[in-house]
């Protein structure tokens, strides 16, 4: 005797935590039977695997039926076909759109576009997310990065308010759809040592400090986009390095505040000449925003060009962090040196961007 | 004009896209009623539209504003070719009608579309002017409450309880017209929709008409069903319970309002009493009158054979007033179905047709189809005819008697739709009666003339009557009915309790007079439904009788099967459990009359096998009574199933069960022997451990003071077996009859042996788990607020290819525990919890294919006070019994050292050998025999007694540490609670649903008026549509989601008493296609918690009397 059809719908609508993560991991019914199974629940509740698989299947279409209404969160608390208390709701969109770092590290800075999708098979293999579910978050990415491409305002809570996410999920997203955005190339060699919660960190420091809408809310251009006349700007900054003067006062200003840290044995020779290598390195960078190829290559730029050297003269977190104060505030005392708010600001973001990824 | 009707079509959100192009919708609203169209502007290139529009006024009579339900209908426009339906809303507008319920219906409405289902929602606004309309000749009930709850509604007061009032409508089938063959299915879907919520808006409304004319002012235990007929047509048919209704008011001691309706009532049966027939509502419309001429001349011919009943069922008596034993004869020419048909296209054989037998002296212990074949149930001769009143119920009773049925006399139909009852309503409950039909369905011609459906009806009606007559009562509660129909073939079965009730309420109905009643009556609450009604002397069939455990003044029977709920006021032992007789019966294929022929021939075994089954059931459970029973006899192509579902409970009024004592019939045969030892180890051990399980208890009373008066031995029910699947072969049922030839021996025994382990198979829910089919559980009172209400529906292929009934019963048996154990699992979540109005259906779409639906409730209970307050109520009896206790445990222990000496019945041992062997054994050897186990039973008892004592003392000293850990948790559990609704600000409101007529934790404060809706959803797209069960899932949370959505737009938060009548589905695979049909119908309700209440704490008394643990939680 077969069962043709098997169907349990309640009034509330049932979810089973288990099974969701299964479904999200994008297991089969028969493979999440098969790992409920090995999960025990036939001991613990002296069931049937008949009754296992019945069960597994009604979640699975419940789930099916309710990935429509996952794709836009906001439908999902107005839609009238489940029903479903509000923190079930919460937890179900969550999940959802809760990724693997690792899968999010590999498909940082890269298109999401139909090639790399395509991509996904060689991405599971490495990071051993099944392909189903790697599909599920690539898509994900995609159509939080479609709908909040255009929109103005800061990236995370328009992420937020569309998604319904939790605020540090919904700053996860923005770091993804920021690096998207911005093509920025992480995938490197020399850069496999940073982990997505790095680029997180960078891309939420960038955001905070340098988009338009930092400045002013209702920016005409959109958050993830680094508004061009701040890059424009940046060009400006060069004053410090090609200016010879600017550049000596610098290199004075900033070696003789910190003289009672940096000026310790093994450290002063090198800084003395490191510094005006490190400055040339940290205002071209800024300078080089202005063609999208550089951008590319800001995170390149900023390990090959400070964080190596820095780890090769054996700084610490502590020193760099010294340095960066002091090499951000000298300036002031600069004459003739009229950019000041905006190497601040262009410095805030650098230095918070170095710091976080100054380790091994 | 009475009546103005105002739309507002406000907004749509969540549109489809409907043109490619843009990814956009250029959407517009046609609002119809009636044949008013008005249409909104079009909202272009939106899938949110906002159409604010102006209000549609419809000036229309009130009557259509009953029949036709509003139509709002949302498309695309397109410019160059027809404009795109999206979906449709319907919206019944009746709560609308009456001034106590809903004032506005507004709200955000699913779209729905019979191809796509749900597209997008609206937003609609819909109000009602009524003026007042004084005409008395009007057609229309505007006014009158309708409510599907089967109990009078919380938030009302009965006045009166009128009776009984139905009515159908017929048509033809839109899906069988021929214009159905050139339009889109999505057309005669919609065409099918419509029509249906017209024919049951005009029902209503009749049905309202014969309550006015009743003077009624609401109709309760409302039920409406369709029958789809097919070709023949569509029937729309509705029984329900008339009543006058006060509103209660929270503080309703003074409220002049509302008694002065009630003094008028009391009047009018006083001025009319004279002349009953005024009264009574037959006449008053042309259709009643036509359904009392059963003039020959009609195109249907009844053959109402009471002929039929006997004969396969010849009975012979136990030669010595031995008590209920049931033989089936085995000469007795099986269904020999006697009388030449009428060669008229209708054929009725009554499944039941019983003459109250008349002989004072009825040796001959008939046993018949219909009425189920049991002790309790078998007919008495005499009914009220013969001064039956017993001893002491003297001329009192007498008097109550006549009184009562003068006051039902006048009534056509003594019935009532309502399984629960207001307290002193039900006197006496006699048993279960029913009665079924078979008849073949013809071409309705005239749709204006629904008069052979109507005197169908009317027949089955009478037969329900007069067996209720024939059990002594006057009146049947928890009426109901029912159809299956497979091609032309339709069963109609009726079934309901026989009873006696209180006549005050059925004519003046203040309640002081029924209190007086009461007490003048003096039967004691608690057991008073259980005493017979019929007359012990004239008794014509061996029903057990003792003296009530409870009060011991009146006879109860040993048994008792009712179809309503277990009243507030009985006293039960342990908890209840949901017990299920299934049964498969094959069927040769064959047409219009040969089929209606084996049909009806069949019937009467499957009755009897339900029962048997039911029986065993009960009392493997330790259980003497059955509530709630409900009988569903389906027919398919080529086989027969019999469901039958009922609460067992342990009352404490009726006499302890006996055992299951299985005979073996060859005795020289050891490993036989051996092997039904074994089996009744077996059987035996399940007893104690579903005893255990349920709780059941009961106080042991001394044999000396029930016993004496009426002197038998306690009885066996045995392990009966019918061998009939081939309707020539009948065998004796009473294995302990040995005189058997080998040959029936050698089938018997295999078929005993499975139905024995068909029984034993039954496997208890696991633990945290209870289940019933009531509205609530015996036993269990201390409910959470936490419900979950679902639907399973499964469809199951009997893949055998040569299929015998015992494989089919095996197969059908399997599904329902599997369907069972699935839900188990489900739900397991909520443990500890109870699965309460379990309703189980079956239909056999097509050859081969079962399908089973169950719509139930989960209700959370709190564990730790059950065990208090599963105390609490038995503590009554319990107290009482209790010195019992104290005395008795000496007294068994000595008497366990001499057992045989203090049994009154145990004089021979010695044969017990003889038991078996001899034929038509003399009284005195059987009684010994069953004798001889009972002293077994009882040393168990006795045991268990000890056992119980032991539990009480523990479970008293667990009480006061446990009522100390659940302080805190469960006052978290409330605050918890109660900062869930605060924190539910999501856009869409959130609606309880429910089979019950209450929701626990909370009151309702509200009646916001019926909800009865109908859908068909079809798909030529199944395999994308998920499959079969992808597709019916899809629809089924989609009905919800409807009804839900018309109940928030009324302004309710819940349904109650909410029931899937109807799920028909049908597919085609080749085709890619499937169809489904819904019904469904509820009362929308407001409630409010009952923790959102306690802004003044006032405990009720009997909380506050518990121990402080409990009143604690109350408070909190």
């Amino acid at each position: 005797m077969s069962s043709d059809l098997d169907v349990f719908v309640g009034n509330t609508t049932l979810i089973d935590e288990e099974v969701y993560r299964l479904w999200l991991d994008g297991h089969s019914v028969a493979e999440a039977v098969a790992r409920r199974l090995r999960g025990g629940v036939l001991e613990r509740e002296g069931t049937s695997v008949a009754v296992l698989q019945s069960d597994t299947r009604d979640h699975y279409r419940t789930f099916q039926m309710l990935e429509r209404l996952l794709h836009a969160p906001p439908r999902l608390l107005q839609q009238l076909l489940f029903q479903i208390p509000p923190e079930r709701q919460a937890l179900l969109v969550q999940r959802y759109y809760a990724f693997d770092e690792a899968l999010a590290r590999e498909l940082l800075g890269k298109k999401l576009s139909k090639g790399t999708k395509k991509e996904l098979d060689e991405v599971s293999a490495r990071t051993g997310v099944g392909i189903r579910s790697c599909r599920r978050q690539f898509d994900n990415f995609k159509r939080v990065f479609k709908a909040v491409e255009e929109l103005r305002g800061p990236l995370a809570e328009n992420i937020q308010q569309l998604f319904l996410l939790p605020p540090a999920l919904a700053r996860d997203y923005a770091a993804i759809v920021f690096f998207a955005n911005s093509r920025f190339e992480t995938g490197k060699r020399r850069l496999q040592f940073l982990s997505f919660g790095d680029f997180a960190a960078c891309a939420q420091s960038m955001m905070a400090h340098w988009s338009q809408g930092a400045l002013a809310p209702e920016a005409a251009e959109p958050d993830g986009d680094l508004p061009k006349s701040f890059l424009q700007d940046l060009k400006e900054l060069k004053v410090l390095v090609s200016d010879k003067d600017l550049l000596d006062q610098h290199k004075r200003d900033t070696s003789g505040m910190g003289v009672p840290v940096l000026g310790g044995p093994g450290f002063g020779g090198s800084l003395g000449g490191g510094v005006p290598a490190l400055s040339r390195a940290l205002v071209n960078v800024g300078g080089k925003l202005t063609h999208a190829r550089d951008v590319r290559d800001f995170f390149v730029d900023l390990v090959e060009k400070v964080i190596e050297p820095c780890r090769s003269d054996k700084w610490s977190p502590g020193d760099l962090r010294l340095f960066l104060t002091h090499y951000t505030a000298a300036p002031r005392n600069l004459p003739g040196f009229r950019h000041q708010a905006l190497w601040e600001r262009y410095m805030a973001a650098i230095s918070a961007c170095l710091l976080r990824m100054y380790h091994d | 004009m009475p009546g103005k009707l105002k739309v507002k079509i406000v907004a749509g959100r969540h549109l489809p896209v409907m043109d490619r192009a843009s990814d956009l919708t250029d959407a517009f609203v046609e609002v119809k009623f009636g044949n008013t169209t008005f249409k909104t502007d079009v909202y272009p290139k939106s899938l949110n539209p906002q159409w604010n529009s102006e209000w549609f006024k419809f000036e229309v009579d009130d009557e259509e504003l009953q029949d036709e339900p509003l139509q709002i209908t949302v498309l695309d426009h397109d410019t160059y070719s027809a404009n795109d339906a999206i979906g449709k809303v319907y919206i019944d507008i009746d709560p609308l009608l009456y001034s106590e319920a809903a004032t506005v219906i507004s709200g955000w409405f699913p779209i729905y579309d019979t191809i796509h289902g749900i597209r997008g929602e609206i937003n609609v606004v819909v109000k009602v002017d009524l003026f007042n309309d004084l005409n008395r000749f009007r057609q229309s009930s505007c006014g009158v409450k309708f409510f599907c709850t089967t109990s009078i509604p919380k938030c009302y007061r009965a006045v009166v309880i009128h009776g009984f009032v139905e009515e159908l409508v017929v048509n033809e089938d839109p899906e069988y017209q021929w214009i159905d063959r050139i339009r889109t299915p999505r057309a005669s879907n919609e065409a099918r929709q419509r029509l249906i919520s017209l024919m049951s808006g005009e029902l209503q409304r009749k049905i309202g008409l014969k309550v006015l004319e009743m003077r009624g002012n609401a109709v309760v235990g409302y039920l409406q069903c369709f029958d789809l007929e097919g070709e023949s047509g569509l029937v729309v048919r509705a029984i329900g319970t008339a009543c006058t209704l006060d509103k209660l008011s929270n503080t309703s001691a003074f409220l002049p309002a509302c008694n002065s309706p009630s003094k008028e009532m009391k009047e009018i049966p006083f001025n009319e009493d004279p002349n009953p027939n005024t009264y009574s509502s037959g006449p008053s419309t042309p259709l009643k009158n036509q359904t009392y001429s059963f003039s020959p001349s009609k195109s249907y011919s009844r053959q109402s054979s009471s002929s039929d009943t006997d004969l396969s069922l010849t009975p012979k008596t136990a030669p010595s007033p031995q008590g209920p034993r049931i033989f089936l004869f085995p000469s007795s020419p099986t269904l020999s179905c006697d009388s030449p048909h009428l060669k008229k296209s209708c054929l009725l054989l009554s499944g039941s047709s019983i003459k109250p037998l008349h002989s004072s002296h009825v040796s001959p212990v008939v046993l018949r189809k219909s009425v189920s074949f049991t002790e309790e149930l078998l007919l008495a001769a005499s009914g009220m005819g013969s001064g039956s009143a017993g001893k002491e119920g003297g001329p009192f009773k007498t008097l109550l008697r006549q009184q009562t049925q003068s006051a039902l006399e006048q009534r056509e139909f003594p019935f009532f739709t309502l399984t629960t009852f207001p307290p002193g309503f039900l006197l006496h409950v006699g048993g279960v009666v029913s009665a079924r039909s078979v008849k073949l369905l013809d071409r309705i011609h005239n749709p204006d003339e629904p008069e052979t459906r109507d005197a169908w009806w009317a027949e089955i009606r009478q037969e329900i009557k007069s067996h209720a007559k024939a059990l002594g009562c006057h009146a049947v509660v928890g009426y109901s009915e029912s159809t299956s129909i497979c091609e032309e073939v339709c069963i109609l079965s009726a079934s309901g309790t026989a009873a006696v009730l209180n006549p005050r309420f059925l004519q003046d109905g203040t309640m002081e007079g029924c209190l007086e009643q009461r007490i003048e009556e003096a039967s004691p609450p608690g057991c008073g439904f259980c005493h017979i009604p019929y007359d012990e002397l004239n008794m014509p069939f061996p029903a057990h009788l003792t003296y009530c455990y409870n009060c011991r003044k009146q006879k109860v029977p040993d048994v008792l099967f009712t179809t309503i709920d277990l009243p507030v006021e009985a006293i039960v032992v342990g908890k209840g459990c949901l017990i299920q007789a299934r049964l498969c019966r094959l069927k040769k294929k064959a047409q219009a009359e040969a089929n209606a022929t084996s049909i009806s021939n069949l019937l009467p075994f499957m009755e009897y096998e339900v029962h048997t089954q039911l029986m065993n059931k009960l009392k493997l459970r330790g259980m003497n009574a059955l509530f709630g029973l409900r009988i569903q006899i389906t027919v398919g192509e080529n086989m027969l199933m019999g469901l039958a579902s009922a609460t067992g409970v342990y009352l404490a009024a009726l006499p302890t069960p006996g055992g299951i004592q299985i005979a073996g019939k060859t005795p020289n045969d050891g490993t036989y022997e051996q092997h039904i030892s074994h089996m009744q180890k077996k059987i035996n051990d399940t007893i104690a451990k579903n005893k255990e399980l349920y709780e059941i208890n009961p106080p042991e009373l001394p044999e000396e003071i029930i016993g004496s008066p009426i002197p038998e031995p306690r009885q066996r029910s045995r392990l009966l077996r019918s061998q009939s699947e081939s309707s020539d072969e009948v065998t004796e049922l009473d294995l302990s009859h040995g005189k058997k030839d080998a040959f029936v021996l050698e089938i018997d025994d295999t078929d005993a042996m499975e139905d024995v382990h068909s029984l034993l198979t039954d496997v208890p829910p696991p633990s945290g788990f209870y289940s019933c089919n009531t509205e609530i559980m015996p036993g269990i009172n201390n409910w959470t607020p936490e419900i979950q209400m679902f639907t399973a529906v499964r469809v199951s292929r009997l893949s055998n290819i040569n299929p015998t009934n015992q494989t089919l019963n095996k197969n059908f048996n399997d599904l329902c525990e599997n369907l069972l154990k699935s839900l188990y699992f489900k739900l397991r979540s909520m443990v500890p919890c109870c699965l309460c109005h379990v309703n189980f259906t079956v239909a056999l779409p097509e050859d081969e294919l079962v399908q089973i639906a169950v719509t139930a409730v989960a209700i959370t209970y709190d564990k730790n006070q059950a065990l208090q307050a599963n105390k609490a109520p038995t503590e009554k009896s319990q107290q009482r019994a209790s010195t019992d206790n104290e005395e008795q445990l000496q007294f068994p222990l000595e008497l366990s050292s001499d057992p045989l000496s203090s049994q009154p019945f145990s004089p021979a041992k010695e044969a017990l050998e003889g038991a078996s062997s001899h034929t038509g054994i003399p009284a005195a050897q059987r009684a010994t025999s069953v004798d001889y186990s009972s002293f077994a039973d009882r040393c168990n008892s006795w045991i268990e007694l000890i056992k119980l004592k032991a539990q009480t003392i523990r479970r008293g000293s667990i009480k006061t540490t446990t009522s100390l850990e659940k302080a805190s948790p469960l006052a978290e559990g409330y605050l918890r609670h109660r900062s869930v609704p605060s924190g539910t600000n999501s856009t869409v409101s959130v609606v309880k649903m429910t089979p019950l007529s209450f929701l626990p934790g909370a009151k309702i404060t509200k009646y916001l008026g019926i909800i009865n809706m109908f859908f068909i959803r079809e798909t030529t797209s199944l395999r994308e549509e998920g499959g079969v069960s992808g597709f019916l899932h899809a629809f089924i949370a989609e009905v919800f989601a409807m009804v839900r959505a018309h109940v928030a737009a009324l302004g309710g938060n819940a349904v109650v008493s909410y029931i899937m009548k109807q799920c028909v589905f049908m597919e085609n695979p080749n085709k890619n296609q499937a169809q489904c049909l819904i019904n469904v119908s509820g009362d929308a309700v407001i409630f409010v918690r009952e923790s959102e209440l306690e802004v003044l704490p006032a405990p009720p008394p009997a909380a506050a009397a518990q121990p402080a643990g409990s009143a604690g939680d109350v408070t909190t």
